[in-house]
C-alpha cells in the first residue's frame, strides 16, 4: 500500500502515527486533539490507537502548552504540539520567543529542545477574523526557530517526520486551504530535508518564488504563462529557515527575472527577505528588479472579501509582464 | 464578622430559585425578580431561541459564515444583558449574540462577525456592547480597561464580562481577575459554564471544585448559579453589579448550563459525547420551566404569551429578510479603517486594487 491517493491532512496524520510508533519519546498535545481528532482532524485516531498518554487534550492556554512541552523536551521527550489556528499561536509567543527558540544558545548548547509547533495557517477557507493569519514572519523573525511549511501532500508527510526527528524546535506550518487536497503518493519515498528547496516546475524565463499556500498558485499561474508563450520556473522553498539561498539563487541565476510569491502581507516579511537575499546574491544576473505578489498590509479581511487578499494567477502574471522584458 | 472564605468562597450549591419542574425554592440569600422582571425576560428568551434557530437555519443556507449557538444557554445570554443599566458596558464573546440583542443592538449588525462581511458590525459606543471577542479571554483586560477608566473619571459604570468555561484557562483571564481585584475595578466576570470548550469536557479544563471558587485566590468573590433558571440569574447576576456599582469591586459569577448543540454548525459532537448526556438538559430547558412557573402563578395571559411570540416573529423575519440578500462589501473598506490616516503605502495598495477592479470590469 505504498501508493495512495490521500489528502494532506490525512498524510500529517500518517506521519504523526508512524512517528509515534517509531518512537515512545514523540507525545501530541494541544486543544481537542483527542477524541476530536482537532478540528482539522489532523490528530484523528491517534489517542485511540496509542492512549491518552501520548495523545491528549490540555486546559485550553496556548501559552501553556508551548511553556509544558519545553519542560516536556527538557526531560527527554518529543513533544508535537498543535496550535489550533495561526492567531490561536499569539497567547504562546512569549514562550516560543523566549524560550523555545532561545535555549540551546542561553544554555551553551546543553539543553535542546527536539519539540514541533504545528500551526495551521493562511486564509481561502472563508474564516472570521482570527483565522486566516499567516503569521510565518513572525516565527521566521526569531533566531533559533526552525520554521518549515509543506505545500505538497508528500511534503506534508516527509517534512513533519523530519520535523519530529530534528534536534532543534520546529514551527511547522500548514497551509489550511490545502488540507484537504489529495495527490497520489508513496510515503515511502525519501523527501528531501529541511533546509532544502526544491523546483517544482523548470522555465527558461523567470523565477516564481513561493512557499506554502502560494506553491499551487505559482505552479498555476506558470501553467497559464506557459500556454501564452513564457516559461516559468516555480521554486517551492519548503523550509523558510535555514533559507535554501543555492537552489533558489541557481533558480534566479538560470532564468534571470524573479518573482517572489507569498499569501501574507508582505511589508518587513519573508518575502521581502527573499528579495533582498536575492538582490545581493544575484544582482548581476538579474535583467529586472525582483518584484513581488503578496497579500496587502491589511489585517487578513473578512471571508466576503478574502479572495482581495489572497495572491492570484493573475496577479503573479502582471507581475512578471512587469519584468522589463523590452530591454531584453 | 464573616471570614474571607465565607465572604470569598461561592455557595455550596448554584443559586436556583426556580428548578427545573418550574418549582420556586426559597433561599437565604437571594430573593425571587419581581414578576415584571420575570414577563419581560421570559419575552426575551422566547426570543433569544428563535433568534438561535433562525441563526441556525441560515447557517445551513449558507446565509452565515458559521453560527456558535446560545440556544439552551439563552437565560445566561439574556440575564447579563437585563441586569445592566444603559451605561454599563458588556464585553461578549462570539457566543453571545443573543446577549448583544437584548441588549438592544441590531440583530443583522449583531451577525456581521458570523455572516462575514466585516469583523464586527455594530458601533460599540452606541449600546455600549465591545465588539464580539473570539481570542479566548482576551476581551476580560479590556473589560477591566473600561471598568478602572470610568472608576477614575467618577462614573458609575459597571462592566459585564463574558467568558466561557475553556477561557478561565487563558492566562489573560487570571490577569484580569487580579487586575480587577487590585483596583477594585468594577467588573462582573460572568462565566457560561455549558461544560464543553469544543470537545474537551470541564473535568479535563479544571480541577477546580467549581469555576466560581478561581475568585478567591484573587480576592474575588465568586458564586454560581443555575445556569438554566433565569429568576436564580437575575439575582445573582443582579447583586453582583449592585455590589460592584457600590465599590466593592470585581465578581465573578459561573452559570452552569449545558452546550445542546455542537461547538458550530462546523462541529460534529458525536466525536466526543454520547447523546445520553444531552438528554437530561433538554428536560432542564430555560423556557420550559420558567414558562411552568408564569403558569403555575397565573402570570402567562394569552396576551403576554402572544406578545412574546411577536418579538419572535419579529426577529426571525428581520433574520430572513436582512440575511437572505447578498451583502453589499466595498474593497475600499479593506484600506479605509486601518489608522486614523492612511500611509504612503495603503494608500498605493488601495490604488493597486481600485485600478485591478477596473481593468477587469472593463
Ligand atoms: C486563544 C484562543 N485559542 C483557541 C481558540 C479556538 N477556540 C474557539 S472556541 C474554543 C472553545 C471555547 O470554549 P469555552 O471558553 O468554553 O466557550 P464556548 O465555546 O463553550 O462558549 C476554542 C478552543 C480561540 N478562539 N482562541
Ligand atoms: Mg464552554
Amino acid at each position: 500500500m505504498t501508493h495512495m491517493k490521500i489528502s494532506m491532512a490525512q498524510a500529517l496524520n500518517q506521519a504523526l502515527r508512524d512517528a509515534m510508533q517509531a518512537d515512545d519519546s514523540v507525545v501530541m498535545f494541544g486543544e481537542d486533539v483527542g477524541a476530536l481528532g482537532g478540528v482539522f482532524r489532523i490528530t484523528d485516531g491517534l489517542t485511540a490507537e496509542f492512549g491518552e498518554n501520548r495523545c491528549f487534550d490540555t486546559p485550553l492556554a496556548e501559552a501553556g502548552i508551548v511553556g509544558v512541552a519545553v519542560g516536556m523536551a527538557m526531560n527527554g521527550m518529543r513533544p508535537v504540539v498543535e496550535m489550533q489556528f495561526d492567531a490561536f499561536g499569539y497567547p504562546a509567543f512569549e514562550q516560543v520567543v523566549s524560550h523555545v527558540a532561545k535555549m540551546r544558545n542561553r544554555t551553551r548548547g546543553r539543553v535542546a529542545l527536539p519539540m514541533v509547533i504545528r500551526i495551521p495557517y493562511g486564509g481561502g477557507i472563508g474564516g472570521v477574523e482570527h483565522h486566516s493569519d499567516s503569521s510565518e514572519s513572525y516565527y521566521a523573525h526569531t533566531p533559533g526557530l526552525t520554521v518549515v511549511t509543506p505545500a505538497t501532500v508528500a511534503d506534508a508527510y516527509g517534512l513533519l517526520r523530519k520535523a519530529i526527528e530534528f534536534p532543534d524546535p520546529v514551527v511547522f506550518m500548514e497551509p489550511k486551504k490545502l488540507y484537504w487536497a489529495k495527490e497520489e503518493v508513496d510515503l515511502t519515498e525519501e523527501q528531501p530535508g529541511i533546509g532544502t528547496a526544491v523546483v517544482r516546475r523548470e522555465g527558461a524565463d523567470a523565477t516564481l518564488i513561493a512557499y506554502g499556500p502560494a506553491v499551487p498558485v505559482a505552479l498555476e499561474a506558470a501553467e497559464v504563462a506557459a500556454a501564452e508563450g513564457r516559461q516559468l520556473t516555480v521554486v517551492d522553498l519548503r523550509s523558510v529557515v535555514p533559507f535554501d539561498d543555492e537552489t533558489v539563487c541557481a533558480a534566479v541565476r538560470r532564468t534571470g527575472r524573479a518573482v517572489v510569491v507569498a499569501e501574507a502581507t508582505g511589508f518587513a516579511s519573508v518575502s521581502s527577505e527573499i528579495v533582498a537575499r536575492v538582490t545581493e546574491k544575484c544582482f548581476h544576473s538579474l535583467a529586472a528588479p525582483v518584484r513581488r505578489v503578496t497579500a496587502f498590509d491589511i489585517p487578513f479581511p473578512p471571508p466576503k472579501l478574502e479572495k482581495y487578499q489572497l495572491p492570484s494567477v493573475d496577479r503573479i502574471l502582471d507581475a512578471v509582464d512587469d519584468l522589463q522584458w523590452e530591454d531584453s | 464578622m464573616t471570614t474571607v472564605e465565607e465572604r470569598l468562597l461561592p455557595s455550596a450549591e448554584p443559586v436556583c430559585l426556580i428548578d427545573q419542574n418550574g418549582v420556586p425554592r426559597d433561599h437565604s440569600s437571594y430573593r425571587l425578580p419581581t414578576k415584571a422582571a420575570l414577563l419581560d425576560g421570559y419575552a426575551q428568551l422566547v426570543r433569544g431561541r428563535r433568534f438561535n434557530d433562525q441563526a441556525s437555519a441560515l447557517v445551513r443556507q449558507g446565509r452565515l459564515a458559521v453560527y456558535p449557538s446560545s440556544f439552551g444557554q439563552e437565560a445566561c445570554q439574556v440575564a447579563a444583558s437585563m441586569v445592566l443599566r444603559e451605561g454599563d458596558w458588556l464585553f461578549p464573546t462570539y457566543r453571545d449574540s443573543v446577549s448583544i440583542v437584548s441588549r438592544g443592538v441590531d440583530p443583522i449588525e449583531t451577525l456581521t462577525l458570523l455572516r462575514g462581511d466585516w469583523h464586527s458590525g455594530y458601533d460599540p459606543y452606541e449600546h455600549k456592547v465591545a465588539p464580539q471577542s473570539t481570542p479566548l479571554a482576551t476581551q476580560l483586560p479590556h473589560a477591566v480597561g473600561v471598568a478602572h477608566a470610568a472608576r477614575l473619571k467618577g462614573e458609575d459604570t459597571v462592566v459585564m464580562a463574558l467568558v466561557g468555561d475553556g477561557g478561565t484557562s487563558e492566562g489573560d483571564f487570571h490577569e484580569a481577575l487580579n487586575f480587577a481585584a487590585v483596583f477594585h475595578a468594577p467588573v462582573v466576570f460572568f462565566v457560561q459554564n455549558n461544560e464543553y470548550a469544543i470537545s474537551v469536557p470541564l473535568a479535563k479544563q479544571s480541577a477546580a471544585p467549581s469555576l466560581a471558587h478561581k475568585g478567591i485566590g484573587y480576592g474575588v468573590p465568586g458564586e454560581r448559579a443555575d445556569g438554566n433558571d433565569l429568576a436564580g440569574l437575575l439575582a445573582v447576576l443582579g447583586q453582583a453589579v449592585e455590589k460592584a456599582r457600590a465599590g466593592e469591586g470585581p465578581q465573578l459569577i459561573e452559570a452552569h448550563t449545558y452546550r445542546v448543540q455542537a461547538h458550530t454548525n462546523a462541529d460534529d459532537a458525536t466525536r466526543y459525547r454520547e447523546d445520553d448526556e444531552v438528554t437530561p438538559w433538554l428536560d432542564r430547558d430555560p423556557i420550559q420551566r420558567l414558562t411552568t412557573y408564569l403558569e403555575h402563578e397565573g402570570w402567562l395571559s394569552s396576551e403576554v404569551k402572544e406578545n412574546a411570540e411577536a418579538q419572535a416573529v419579529q426577529v426571525s423575519a428581520q433574520l430572513r429578510e436582512g440575511l437572505m440578500p447578498e451583502p453589499e462589501v466595498d474593497p475600499a473598506d479593506l484600506f479605509a479603517y486601518l489608522y486614523a490616516e492612511q500611509t504612503q503605502q495603503t494608500r498605493e495598495q488601495a490604488a493597486f486594487l481600485r485600478d485591478e477592479l477596473a481593468r477587469e470590469e472593463a
